[in-house]
């Protein structure tokens, strides 16, 4: 087997993630797919860093672990205060901005 | 593993090549078990499987602190975290099926088969034939982690102390967000229990539940005439409507026990199914 497997693994994982972001109407749902998103690219990252032998795209993926991190504290947050003031996770009712 | 070969190499070991297959079909069905699933904790332990098979497929490149890191930050922080918003927002809460959008999940399918087939194509175009492994970077300082630690301290150093100012601003923001100001004044025991004494009910309030055969908190009980008794539900699940109303269905769960007791007479009593069936009710109405 060649590395490239992972890279095709990846690529897989994030086409399912970013259908998920299309397809799903619960913002936490919308937002694990976000999350897969995220984690597809931190396996191409480290694949391409064994690839080539240099530790650098590790460092990458670890930065975006990092993001990651602060993303999900702030959307969950922004989820929470849209279900207190909507009694809804639904993304179709957060139009309140909508013409 | 091959991480450990200096040399360009063209295969993994046949080890690892097994450990990809199996997990990554797991990990495939996870991710798409988080897409589809209709319940949001459903989707969570999904992805949490999946990152954990993510986490391995780091170990097995070589990228021993990022797999711990995964497993530590991703599957222990960020997915518990995620479902202690999906306790707060609730279980039940599954999607609605009503398309606001006329076809626009066939639609965002089509896109997304699309998106993967270029995705994967590209890939497939790429000269990508040997690899050349991890085995000198990593023994350059000697050892994964400090070599990382190497470039995180150097060349990557400002990028570190911007993370820093990202997560405090996150935490900040977090703390701003959920923040609700208080708009009146606490409530003191002694209101609340004068408050108490002047309504009806100074005795605890009834407990939810049908005796011997439904004990879970948003089952109303049942009030000698059969009817369910909103009393009974704690004030949270009153005020979301999450009460189930079993009333009928427990007469009916009665009834059937009678005639399935009066049929088997004389081998004992018939087991109950009745919370089992109750279950598959449920399921049919987050359906609708």
């Amino acid at each position: 087997m060649n590395p490239v497997n992972y890279l095709y693994l990846a690529a897989l994982l994030f086409t399912i993630g970013a259908s998920g972001v299309l397809i799903r109407r619960n913002a936490i749902v919308v937002f694990m797919c976000i999350e897969l998103m995220l984690n597809a690219c931190n396996l191409t990252l480290v694949a391409f860093s064994r690839m080539h032998g240099n530790l650098d795209g590790q460092i990458i993926a670890f930065f975006t672990m990092v993001v990651a991190a602060a993303e999900v504290v702030i959307g969950l947050a922004i989820i929470v205060s849209l279900f207190r003031s909507r009694h809804s996770a639904s993304v179709d009712d957060a139009s309140l901005m909508k013409l | 593993m091959t991480a450990g070969l200096a040399a360009a190499a063209t295969t993994t070991s046949t080890g690892e090549a097994v450990q990809f297959w199996i997990l990554g079909t797991v990990a495939v069905i996870g991710a798409l078990s988080t897409v589809l699933m209709k319940k949001a904790v459903h989707s969570a332990l999904s992805l949490a499987g999946t990152m954990i098979v993510l986490a391995v497929f780091y170990l097995a490149n070589g990228a021993y602190f990022l797999g711990i890191v995964q497993v530590v930050v991703y599957t222990g922080a960020i997915m518990m975290l995620f479902l202690f918003v999906v306790m707060l927002v609730g279980v039940t809460a599954a999607d609605s099926l009503k398309e606001t959008l006329k076809g626009q999940r066939w639609l965002a399918a089509a896109c997304g088969i699309g998106f993967g087939i270029l995705l994967i194509a590209g890939i497939g175009q790429a000269s990508l034939k040997t690899f050349n492994g991890l085995g000198t970077a990593n023994a350059r300082h000697g050892g994964n982690v400090e070599g990382l630690a190497n470039l995180i301290f150097t060349k990557y150093v400002f990028a570190f102390e911007i993370t820093g100012a990202l997560l405090i601003t996150a935490t900040v923001g977090a703390m701003l967000l959920t923040h609700r100001e208080r708009t009146e004044r606490a409530r003191t025991q002694r209101e609340l229990s004068q408050d108490r004494v002047r309504s009806s009910h100074v005795p605890p309030l009834p407990a939810p539940g049908v005796y011997a055969r439904h004990n879970a908190v948003d089952i109303a009980g049942l009030l000698p005439d059969g009817t369910p008794s909103e009393l009974t539900v704690m004030q949270t699940l009153r005020q979301r409507g999450q009460i189930r109303d079993v009333s009928d269905e427990s007469l009916a769960d009665l009834k059937a026990l009678e005639q399935r007791s009066g049929e088997r007479l004389g081998r004992g009593p018939a087991p109950d199914r009745g919370p089992a069936r109750d279950q598959a009710e449920e399921e049919e109405e987050v359906t609708q």
